[in-house]
């Protein structure tokens, strides 16, 4: 029987733990607006979640509180509006906070392409109210997926084992049918032309 | 006997490597003044105007703070090149840490710049300047025999544009 060794193994993983935490990892440019108040978590496993829609399929419908303090519906933009969700995995984390921001400033190239952005994330409202607002005032809804915890996340598939969400990119088109899915390595931002390449292609 | 060999040859792995990661792979430590600007080829050759200056603005499509702060960035650019005795001589660029030449040029024609703008889409030119927070401003006198020395380095937004250039000129030393 082949003997086992449980003190090589627990050195092997030490080992192996210590070194993962010595690599120099950081590809975060952080905005001053959120001064020293971003966590640092380290890198991350690029994805911690299984798909659970497809492209072609309808969206499954949710209702969320937003920001603004009213509830907003998925299916409220059939018919009207393209929508690009953007799920990010939590507020006050390094490259979350330099991702709407940048949306912010492009609105007139999403209302080029008809599309409104939901922002959603597992915070709660308060977590996601001064967090944003270090933001500027952001032109589109922020929608708080935090109870029950992460339900929609879980429902498209990328709620991740820690209660995160992904960093993942949904566009709908305007019959409420998926176009486009982009898990993104939770580490990287999607970079804007992926985005605005998939939106040209809506028309 | 065979279980110290293991354990020796696990230890010593760690070490080099350890070794390796402090001597080829520490972070960049922020530019500071009295300094010289580490070589940020490819992406990025430093405009060398004979006994001049050249100020570097860290920014980002994404930063709140760098979007806000562009109008001032911009009139900085405009009292330089309106000024006789500073144009040609003082030269401003900015660098999009973490940004494509697209986003590059969203931010570009979202604020209107004049100014040359340079892609970082790898970061890897943030990464040697000490991955600064943005924006972030950076001061070089440029000598006549072409080499420099750092003499301003600060995080933060310029603010007034007026103020930031009456210090940049006190700094440089240089009679108008």
């Amino acid at each position: 029987m082949k003997q086992r060794h449980p003190i090589r193994r627990s050195i092997a993983f030490c080992a192996l733990t210590t070194l993962l935490a010595g690599v120099p990892f950081s590809a975060w440019a952080i905005s001053d607006a959120y001064k020293e108040n971003i966590y640092h978590a380290g890198p991350l496993k690029p994805r911690d979640s299984k798909l659970k829609v497809k492209v072609g399929q309808r969206a499954p419908d949710f209702t969320l509180p937003a920001l603004g303090g009213e509830r907003i519906s998925l299916s409220q933009y059939r018919g009207k509006k393209n929508v690009m969700l953007t799920f990010i995995p939590a507020a006050w984390t390094p490259v979350c906070s330099d991702q709407w921001p940048g949306y912010n400033i492009v609105n007139d190239l999403f209302a080029a392409h008809d599309t409104i952005i939901l922002g959603l994330s597992v915070d709660n409202l308060p977590t996601l109210f001064s967090w944003t607002n270090q933001m500027g005032r952001l032109w589109f809804p922020v929608l708080s997926d935090f109870w029950p915890h992460g339900q929609v996340a879980k429902r498209f598939g990328v709620l991740r084992g820690d209660g995160t969400a992904e960093r993942a990119i949904f566009i709908i088109d305007k019959q409420g049918v998926i176009r486009y899915i982009d898990v993104h390595n939770i580490n990287e931002r999607p970079p804007l032309e992926g985005i605005v390449r998939e939106l040209e292609k809506l028309k | 006997m065979k279980e110290r060999s293991f354990l020796t040859t696990i230890l010593a792995t760690m070490l080099l490597l350890s070794l390796g990661g402090l001597t080829g792979a520490v972070a960049a430590s922020l530019p500071a003044v009295g300094g010289v600007l580490p070589d940020l080829s490819p992406g990025f050759n430093l405009p060398k105007p004979k006994d001049g200056v050249v100020i570097i603005q860290i920014f980002s499509m994404y930063c709140p703070y760098c979007q806000k702060d562009a109008p001032q960035v911009n009139r900085l650019y405009e009292m330089i090149e309106a000024d006789p005795s500073l144009k040609g001589r003082v030269r401003l660029v900015g660098i999009g840490a973490g940004n494509s030449p697209y986003e590059v040029n969203v931010f570009r024609t979202k604020f209107n710049v004049r100014f040359p703008l340079y892609a970082d889409p790898d970061f890897n030119i943030h990464k040697k300047l000490g991955e600064p927070r943005t924006p972030y401003f950076i001061a070089l006198k440029i000598e006549p025999d072409g080499s420099h020395r750092i003499f301003y380095s600060q995080l933060g937004e310029i603010g007034s544009a007026d103020d930031f250039l009456a210090e940049m000129i006190r700094r440089w030393g240089k009679r108008r």
